[in-house]
């Protein structure tokens, strides 16, 4: 195991999420699920973050934000698109506004469904997560 | 002689910066798992700070600008140095004055970025400077007044820190008042709530992470050991209180100030961050009250 993998620090923003899964993911960071345990922390901030947790579609509004914040994030990072809306667009997908999920803005490593999405499903997505941005921080390092 | 004098700080320096962030690094470990317990969680792992670091150095280098490090590499070296004069027993004002100018670069560092949220971080980080900064100066005089007051009568006392060495009692005594309101800025200085106004530990987002918002990677592992750094000079500054001649003393001094690194987490986790205004005030009246009154009991015994 890689360091990233040991202290995973998470960003959180809420696309077009109707705050049904922003709810589950600030549930899963709460001391019920204590995801300190793992050293997960929830920054604020895409510059500290290594996981960017996006809930709801992407549409015309918030699209360059989330390019935004992917932009600012620091390598090695991870996507992962909590809940349907943002894996694909869910309900919503056929709205006139709509997009689809946020693969059509930004690249997503990882696809955790649900609707609204669990704490155990997002806690899975995000030791997904770990796993591919340990990948990604080996690649970096071979990079340099 | 000078030159000697010199070469021990020197030497003392490096072995600070070996020995403080293992044992500042131990201690921030130590106040996740215990804030952790007190917020009914189980918590991350005793070296949580070192994953933390390590990662943070792993990540891709990027700067928003050429300058922002050199001055966080400042911060850092006038930390050790600080740590340095103190611990190889060196003058306690000129510790003061040095780990105040390790503040001051992180402050222009924070300020290069040209961020809004970095700036008002650092607006907020100049106050607590200013909040903090008369008790710090009213501690030095009367650390030198005490050990005028406890030696032999016609022996002047010192700013040297290795004075206390050659007490007969601790300068606890004739400083307890100084001692509380070193306690009170304290809080400010290990950046806990109520006082972490310019950048906190804590998922705190109203100015996002303050001073280092604009700072990632290894800039940040760097910030991050530079408070370790800054952490340990403090409980530093709470443990000379108790040394005396007699060698067990410095076990009783480590013991106290654990106790009250144990209390600064025990606010941490039970205030509200407060306003500036109410900091700077507070601050300001405890320096004077316990400060002032402090230096002229000693001024007139």
């Amino acid at each position: 195991m890689g360091y990233s993998s040991k202290s995973p620090w998470v960003i959180h923003y809420d696309g077009s999420s109707c705050n049904g899964c922003d709810i589950e993911v600030l549930a899963t960071l709460c001391p019920g699920f204590d995801g300190e345990r793992f050293g997960v922390i929830n920054t604020g901030n895409p510059k500290h973050a290594d996981i960017f947790l996006v809930t709801g579609s992407v549409n015309e509004q918030n699209i360059d934000v989330v390019k935004e914040i992917y932009e600012q994030m620091v390598e090695p990072k991870v996507v992962v698109a909590c809940g349907i809306c943002a894996c694909s667009g869910g309900i919503f997908h056929d709205c006139y506004n709509v997009i689809g999920g946020v693969d059509k803005a930004i690249p997503v490593d990882v696809y955790a469904p649900g609707c609204a999405v669990r704490p155990e499903a997002l806690i899975d997505a995000i030791v997904k997560g770990i796993a591919v941005l340990d990948q990604k921080a080996a690649e970096l390092k071979a990079a340099k | 002689m000078q030159i000697m004098d010199i070469l021990i700080v020197l030497g003392g320096s490096v072995a600070f910066a070996i020995l403080a962030p293992i044992i500042g690094c131990l201690l921030a470990g130590i106040d996740r798992v215990i804030s952790a317990r007190m917020q009914g969680r189980v918590g991350p792992p005793l070296l949580q700070p070192y994953y933390d670091v390590r990662k943070l150095f792993a990540k891709e280098k990027v700067t928003v600008n050429s300058v922002q490090d050199v001055y966080v590499i400042c911060a850092l070296i006038f930390a050790i140095l600080a740590g340095g004069i103190f611990f190889t027993g060196g003058n306690l004002l000129m510790c003061v004055f040095v780990i105040t100018l390790s503040s001051l670069f992180f402050i222009i560092a924070a300020y290069s970025s040209r961020s809004p949220y970095a700036e008002v971080g650092a607006a907020r980080e100049t106050i607590q400077v200013m909040s903090y900064e008369p008790m710090v100066l009213i501690f030095a005089v009367a650390f030198y007044m005490a050990t005028t007051f406890i030696s032999p009568e016609g022996i002047p006392g010192s700013f040297n820190v290795s004075e206390i060495f050659s007490l007969d009692m601790p300068v606890i005594g004739p400083m307890v008042l100084v001692f509380l309101g070193l306690l009170f800025i304290l809080t400010i200085k290990l950046r806990k709530s109520p006082f972490d106004l310019s950048m906190s530990h804590h998922a705190h987002q109203e100015i996002v992470r303050g001073m280092t918002t604009e700072m990632s990677g290894s800039t940040l592992a760097l910030v991050e050991i530079t408070h370790w750094c800054e952490n340990v000079l403090f409980l530093g500054w709470i443990a000379i209180f108790f040394v005396w001649s007699n060698p067990v003393s410095i076990a009783l001094a480590i013991v106290v100030a654990l106790l009250v690194y144990f209390l600064e987490i025990f606010i941490d986790n039970n205030f509200a961050r407060v306003k500036w205004q109410f900091m700077f005030k507070s601050a300001w009246i405890v320096a004077l009250v316990c400060g002032g009154v402090n230096l002229a009991v000693l001024a007139f015994l």
